[in-house]
């Protein structure tokens, strides 16, 4: 079955449901299936017990983080310049709000085909965003769920025991996120190069000590 | 040196805070075993509470060693996590090698020559050689026969890792195979001297089995200790060895057919009743599995270029895209997603850790058996720390 | 005293030796490692004790699982930031007289793991160590390098004066503070008695201002 089969299927079978195909630039052809939030725990459900789709195995489960992002694109206007009508490049800037995504790589251990790669995003890329939990459906997502919500700070609406699971429980911040700020330990960096030199200066720059150790 | 700094802290770390308590209302003892414990292998912690002998309830608890490999792959070239790849599951580096490497020809659609699949083989199935072996030595040290089997396993792993040190200059830390390719050819007389070791090796395993398989302690330790049924190992997600111990058919390398896999004539093994002993019987059984594709595969193998020469492994920028490679290592599935957004670094890095999956059923598994066999179970899942944090 | 009538004196069957010199040579030989791996490095060091390299020649085969009964504790692997705690605190649990040995780059600095959010930038920012073996891994031959510098180093100590070691005096510290999870970080980041650049030159090396971009990538 294909995506196109699949997607027309869970159409037909969950009412309301309205997933949709992302497509993949790459020679992999590993093109994705976005579901929206509402509907994703039944289409996940469906999904994992239609027989002939019998997804039974939830592989892997990873997040990601997409920046706001700002799209300029030079567009022709036409101004009045000194009376005189004339074309102008004007820029006009586009912002896409970022946000997050939860990434489900499917098999089927019965049937032996896959994978089918399921996406859900969140709305913003604040510190409070929800989206359902798979955990109930396949078991193999649980840690993988703990892990996204430790390094990127999805909270899975139904996990069964939602806490950090590589950080420690008193940690603050998702450090996976694109924008996260790592500790500054820079102090001592005998052969910086590259991003390290990058930081190390940055460093100096911040600390002045008056015997230079500071570097 | 004043210890005010100890002194003044709080219950930092609840685990250790309340390591050992006695709750004298329900007669239950909760401890915490690891992360610094001889059986946890290396720096994993399990929080166990025990009603007497028995395991009530059991949490794992990661994290000691969580060394932002994927943070650190994000910021730097597709080239340059390949040393890291390594350092994943560092018993098994050439596997972890073929997995990035796979995922990464497959986002960036290359071709890898004839000979470097058959070296590539090769080297995988050598390490599941000395991944197996070792693994059973140490699950035999959890079971108390301290020394010798694991002495018997390193021997053999010694003379693999010479082999490994021939072709690739490292031990343990290989970083051997490139996009589209392998780094160097085989050195001269490495095949013959592979063929020596591949043909000495069933002498290993039979004065292995002949030692251990019939032995009265190991049968009542393992037989009917920690069953996995096969659809919670399903649910699960679990992988590998111990998903075919419980009986459920599933090996990527005739599932995907990666790689040259489908000219080997090899089975696979299947266990019964998916208890210890089965687990490790199966790792016996891939293991002469293994020996036959070697012999086939150090046999077949021709001359020929190692690496695509359209693979650019400097300068390398593949098309925005995602792609998900993932190939049976000697643990279970190994998977790498990666996310291209055209720059020289993944946009997304993601490792799918079989070590850490596996570990889902861990609690179901020891639930009611004792102390003494949790630890034994647990050596049965084979986890390698350095994957399962990462 | 004089060596020259030590040998003498073993020749015609008399052997003299000093209280310090027996002291030592019955601790150097007989040094108890921590049964304590973190990471990579760990098979190497179980790779050491197996038959071919066999660390049993050099009096180190009793490996113990308990601190208090351990003698060096080897950091073989990578030290989170979550682990550190429990590494000072396996460190403090140890009797007197003990010894460290850093094995590998991430011991010693945090090695490839080095930067990012939590990987420690080496052991000793938190507790004393005595030999560095760098390499990634190191083989189990550095490993036993390390260990007959470690003896060497045990050999030489001096059981009075001002240079006896640590573990004879009252006024050293032998257990240091265990570091706590903060928000963002350890808390502190480092034991500031124990760590400070070591940047032996009267000025510390000027970083280097850019780099040199040709042949990277």
């Amino acid at each position: 079955m294909n995506l196109e089969e699949i997607k027309s299927t869970l159409e037909a079978a969950i009412p309301g449901c309205s997933p949709q195909i992302v497509t993949n630039g790459s020679p992999s052809g590993q093109h994705s299936l976005l579901l929206d939030r509402e509907h994703a725990f039944v289409a996940a459900m469906f999904l994992r017990d239609d027989p002939t789709l019998c997804l039974d195995y939830c592989s892997n489960v990873t997040g990601l983080d997409w920046l706001d992002t700002e799209t300029s694109e030079k567009v022709k206007v036409t101004q009045l310049v000194d009376g005189v009508e004339k074309e102008v490049d004007e820029v006009r800037k586009t912002r896409t709000p970022g946000y997050l995504e939860a990434v489900y790589h499917l098999y089927s251990m019965q049937k032996k085909h896959g994978p089918l790669v399921v996406r859900l995003r969140t709305e913003n890329r604040t510190d409070s965003v929800h989206l359902p939990s798979f955990t109930p459906i396949w078991r193999s997502a649980e840690f993988q769920e703990r892990e996204v919500f430790d390094l990127f700070g999805i909270i899975f609406d139904g996990h069964p025991d939602l806490r950090r699971i590589l950080m420690w429980d008193e940690f603050e911040d998702h450090p996976m996120r694109k924008d996260y700020v790592e500790p500054d330990d820079y102090e001592y960096e005998p052969t910086p190069h590259d991003a390290v030199l990058k930081k190390a200066l940055e460093h100096r720059n911040r600390i002045s000590t008056p015997d230079g150790q500071g570097a | 040196m004043s210890t005010s700094m100890e002194a003044s802290t709080p219950a930092a770390h609840q685990g250790f805070a309340d390591a050992t308590m006695i709750d004298h209302e329900s007669d239950l003892l909760q401890i915490s075993l690891g992360p610094h414990h001889p059986s946890t292998h290396g720096v994993f912690r399990m929080d166990v509470v025990l009603d007497g002998e028995r395991v009530v309830k059991l949490k794992p608890v990661f994290g000691y060693l969580h060394r932002n490999h994927e943070k650190i792959a994000e910021s730097t070239t597709y080239l340059a996590s390949i040393p890291y790849t390594d350092r994943l599951d560092y018993m098994c580096s050439l596997s972890n090698n073929w997995a990035y490497a796979l995922s990464v020809e497959k986002l960036a659609g290359l071709q890898v020559p004839e000979r470097a699949e058959y070296i590539r083989v090769i080297a995988a199935e050598l390490t599941r050689l000395q991944n197996h072996a070792s693994t059973i030595g140490f699950l035999m040290q959890e079971m108390g026969a301290s020394g010798t089997p694991l002495m018997y396993a390193f021997r053999e792993r010694e003379k693999i890792l010479d082999l490994f040190e021939a072709l690739t200059g490292s031990r343990m830390m290989c970083n051997y195979m490139r996009f589209g390719g392998c780094r160097v050819d085989l050195p001269a007389g490495w095949l013959d001297q592979a063929r020596k070791t591949v043909d000495e090796y069933p002498r290993f395993l039979d004065e292995f089995e002949s030692l251990l398989a019939s032995n009265e302690i190991l049968l009542a330790r393992t037989q009917g200790v920690g069953v996995l049924p096969p659809k919670l190992a399903i649910q699960g997600g679990v992988t590998g060895p111990i998903l075919r111990a419980s009986g459920v058919n599933y090996d990527i390398r005739k599932v995907d057919r990666y790689g040259i896999y489908e000219r080997f004539d090899f089975k696979v093994p299947l266990g019964e009743h998916g208890d210890v002993y089965d687990r490790y019987m199966i790792r016996m059984l891939e293991m002469r599995e293994s020996l036959k594709i070697l012999d086939q595969a150090l046999h077949q193998i021709t001359p020929g270029p190692i690496i695509d020469p359209k693979a650019k492994i400097r300068g390398f920028r593949p098309k925005p895209g995602e792609a998900y490679g993932r190939i049976e290592s000697p643990k279970g599935e190994l998977g790498f997603y990666l996310i291209s957004d055209g720059t020289p670094n993944p946009y997304r890095y993601r490792v799918r850790p079989p070590s850490l999956i596996n570990l889902t059923v861990l609690e179901d598994m020891c639930l009611g058996s004792s102390l003494a066999d949790t630890v034994v179970i647990f050596g049965t899942i084979d986890i390698v720390l350095g994957e399962v944090d990462r | 005293m004089d060596q020259q009538l030590k040998i003498e004196l073993s020749q015609q069957g008399i052997f003299a030796t000093t209280m310090e010199e027996l002291y030592n040579w019955g601790r150097k030989n007989s040094v108890w490692p921590l049964t304590f791996g973190l990471a990579c490095c760990a098979i190497e060091m179980i790779a050491t004790t197996m038959a071919r390299y066999d660390l049993a020649r050099f009096g180190a085969e009793v490996f113990r699982p308990s601190p208090r009964q351990a003698d060096l504790m080897i950091v073989a692997g990578t030290v989170t930031k979550k682990m550190a705690p429990q590494v000072v605190r396996l460190y403090n649990q140890m009797p007197e007289p003990k010894y460290v040995i850093a094995m590998g780059a991430c011991a010693i600095s945090g090695g490839p793991f080095k930067q990012g959010y939590s990987v420690l930038k080496g052991i000793d920012r938190y507790i004393p160590v005595d030999v560095h073996i760098p390499g990634c891994p190191p083989r189990p031959e550095a490993l036993i390098d390390a260990f007959i510098t470690l003896q060497k180093k045990i050999d030489a100590q001096a059981l009075t004066g001002e240079a006896r070691p640590r573990h004879l005096r009252d006024d050293t510290p032998s257990e240091f503070p265990v570091p706590t999870y903060g928000a963002h970080d350890l808390q502190p980041a480092k034991n500031p008695t124990l760590w400070h650049i070591t940047t032996n030159a009267t000025s510390p090396k000027p970083l280097p201002t850019g780099t040199d971009e040709s042949g990277r990538d």
